[in-house]
């Protein structure tokens, strides 16, 4: 057992501290953003209310909380101490007198480090899980929405399909240590990872058609770029080791993928099939423009404000169902920092102890509320246009 | 209308069928029929004799055949046991059919559990009838809260009282059941004593003690989202023609608002409330795991923690049945509610 302690107010003062490259980067980010305000466009505006003001400095504040995870913890969050099982906030560590400021595990792991390090999962995955189903969901929503029909009728009905899982349902058919013996992961990660490949292609194949000294470049680039990643992401076999992603992973990165997709489907559908009645669009099928020029260069940028929302929004969710697959102990390993493990590990000894529950679940909540609050303000500034 | 409905009837069996054909493929993948094979027989059992099991047991039957028989189109045939060369039952504590007939969901046969050893029919039904009191509660709280939240943020548009209570429920939906679950135990049981922090007990007889906990934490995460959809479908009201018409003739504005805006304003929430229910659906999961209430989120994670290959279908064909047929209300409801909506 430890005997030494700091006060309530010691914890405090020693998490201010230990967050000082966080404050020291808000501050310059939120100096500039003031400053610079009129020029920044959407993001600008945001400081004009409380409300956006309150979003951007949550979401800000756990961005470099996750790009500082190794400076701002004191300890390693996977290593035991095993003087400081369950120890109460604000414990003194015997040998190195660093302070677990919000006490230790069950397992001797300090809380506060473990916290710290779980936002760097969510913040990687949440946000690029979120990119690639809204690649999917573009990708195959413009057509749906511009062409209806038939290719509306089926994929409309796939996505519904999907829609019609309960979430938790489908996590735990798709995230199971057994399904990573068989194909359907790496499939289903080859079939998706695919999207943003074909949409930049598109997007620049159908722009710069007549300027091939650009086409080819960014073509290149697309290609080179595009496939570098998917050949490290789907089959792990990258030439230079640099992307890398554990099967595990992976498998929690297609589930999201997979269960966010078909939402951004609906949404891109229903903006497009709004859009494509208006002037600037029956006016570019005159000039005869391409269909897919059309769904990209004059659809998509101007359904971009209900999307920008729709996105913020959805990185809450997506946190939020990695918060639910850690809860459930489904794909992430056991020992893992992420809020969603450590709040499940937490709550089942919630009798005994309560110190382990709280930094977790505060910081998940805290998260995905600012992203609510930036989307509600992003949809003010929105409407008033 | 009334084709309408047909036609949504039939898209809803072609989703059902589709999803169950997929989860009846997942489930049936390799490694999970290794993992039924090991947790149904002794320990150390060689590969052989899993894969004996395995056959023994009519898992290695063609797979459409086996969905066909779990489906009740094609009859399903009893085990003949080698040595005997009599037709014996798959599993002795189910009493499967001992001569060929149909025998599946359509003839409301839903096949053995083989973690709870019983028909998977015994233990859906008592869990959804569970879930059912649990959810009955969570809507008799949510409702009334979140539209009175939605009414009075939306009365008067900008207002104090309306920034509150909007960023009240913007923090409520950021709140997921496993957050807000931790959080009021925290308060309620641990630290105040009020509560009780499992509802096990529940299952024998409801109280307020064992029973508030999980009612509370499945509801508030509903209660923000529908409140925000209701407020704004009262602003939209409240800007109308007819309300600024009715103010100018002199009536108070308690009246305007229950009297004209109320019915208008509550349309718009109707099909929000109604499709919750797949949202609510994964809630009761998390809620009953948490709070340990032996009902449907209970046995879904059972029959899927030890791949209940019928359980599991049972439940899923239940969740399903519940999302679709909730939309379909949602739809019918909305045009009847509005007059201005007809189907075509």
């Amino acid at each position: 057992m430890v005997s030494e302690f700091v006060g309530p107010l010691g914890v405090v003062t020693g998490v201010l501290v230990r967050f000082w490259p966080v404050w020291l980067a808000l501050a310059l980010v939120l100096a500039a953003s003031f400053t610079y305000k009129k020029r920044l466009g959407l993001y600008g505006q945001l400081f004009d209310s409380y409300v956006g003001i309150a979003g951007v400095i949550i979401c800000l504040f756990w961005l470099f909380t996750a790009v500082f995870a190794s400076t701002i913890s004191p300890f390693n969050p996977l290593q035991q101490i095993v003087v400081m099982k369950d120890a109460l906030p604000g414990a003194i560590e015997p040998e190195t007198h660093k302070i677990f400021l919000f006490g230790g595990d069950k397992l001797a792991r300090d809380v506060f480090s473990r916290m710290v390090y779980g936002s760097q999962i969510v913040l990687i995955i949440a946000p690029a899980a979120t990119g690639f189903a809204l690649m999917v969901g573009i990708t195959l929503g413009l057509p749906a929405g511009y062409y209806g029909g038939k290719i509306d009728t089926v994929l409309s009905f796939l996505a519904n399909l999907v829609l019609a899982f309960p979430v938790i349902l489908l996590f735990y058919l798709l995230v199971t240590p057994g399904i990573m013996d068989t194909p359907i992961p790496y499939g289903m990660a080859g079939l998706f990872f695919i999207f943003p490949i074909i949409f930049f292609c598109v997007l620049f194949w159908t722009r710069y058609k007549n300027r091939p000294d650009r086409l080819y470049l960014l073509l290149g680039l697309t290609l080179v770029i595009g496939g570098w990643i998917y050949v490290g992401l789907v089959f792990d076999k990258d030439p230079l080791r640099i992307v890398h992603i554990d099967p595990n992973q992976l498998n929690i990165f297609v589930a999201v993928v997979f269960a966010s997709s078909p939402g951004v489907f609906r949404i891109v559908r229903g903006l497009t099939m709004d859009i494509k009645t208006r002037d600037y669009v029956a006016a570019a099928q005159t000039r005869g423009e391409t269909p897919w020029y059309i769904m990209l260069w004059e659809i998509l940028p101007n359904a971009r404000g209900p999307l920008i929302v729709d996105t913020c929004l959805r990185i809450g969710y997506t946190t939020i169902l990695l918060g639910t697959l850690g809860y459930f102990g489904l794909g992430l390993a056991p020992e893992s920092p992420d809020w969603g493990t450590a709040i499940k590990d937490a709550s089942r000894l919630l009798r005994q102890t309560i110190h382990p529950a709280l930094p977790p679940t505060i910081a998940l909540m805290s998260f995905v509320l600012g992203l609510n609050l930036l989307a509600d303000s992003l949809r003010e500034q929105s409407l008033k246009d | 209308m009334l084709f309408f409905i047909l036609r949504r009837l039939g898209t809803m069996l072609l989703t059902m069928v589709c999803l169950t054909l997929v989860v009846f493929f997942l489930v049936n993948l390799e490694p999970n029929l290794k993992k039924l094979a090991i947790s149904q027989t002794e320990m150390h059992t060689s590969a052989e004799q899993l894969e004996q099991w395995l056959v023994n047991h009519g898992y290695r039957q063609n797979f459409f055949v086996r969905y066909g028989q779990w489906l009740g189109v094609i009859k399903k045939a009893p085990i003949i046991n080698p040595e005997t060369g009599k037709a014996e039952q798959r599993f002795s504590f189910c009493n499967d059919p001992v001569e060929p007939v149909y025998s599946g969901v359509l003839q409301g046969d839903f096949g053995c559990s083989t973690k709870f050893k019983t028909t998977a029919a015994k233990r859906l039904f008592p869990a959804l009838g569970a879930t059912g009191i649990l959810m009955f509660w969570v809507l008799v709280v949510m409702i009334p809260i979140s539209l009175l939240i939605g009414i009075l943020a939306g009365m008067r548009e900008g207002s104090r009282t309306d920034r509150t209570l909007s960023v009240a429920s913007i923090a409520t939906t950021a709140t997921p059941e496993y957050v807000s679950g931790v959080i009021f135990t925290v308060i309620f049981a641990s630290w105040l004593g009020w509560l009780n922090g499992s509802a096990a007990s529940a299952s024998q007889g409801i109280t307020f003690y064992n029973f508030t906990l999980p009612v509370m934490t499945l509801a508030i995460y509903g209660i923000g989202y529908i409140a925000r959809m209701t407020r704004a479908s009262m602003v939209e009201v409240m800007t109308q023609q007819y309300i600024r018409t009715a103010r100018l003739k002199g009536l108070s504005f308690s009246t305007v608002v229950i009297k004209h805006a109320l019915r208008n304003a509550l349309i718009a929430p109707f099909t929000v409330i109604m499709l919750q229910f797949p949202w609510l659906l994964t809630g009761v999961v998390i809620v009953e795991v948490m709070f340990r209430y032996q009902g449907f989120g209970y046995i879904l994670v059972e029959a899927a923690g030890n791949n209940d290959i019928d359980l599991l279908l049972g439940c899923s064909l239940a969740s399903v049945f519940i999302v679709l047929i909730t939309q379909l209300i949602s739809d019918v409801g909305y045009a009847y509610l509005n007059p201005r909506i007809r189907v075509q």
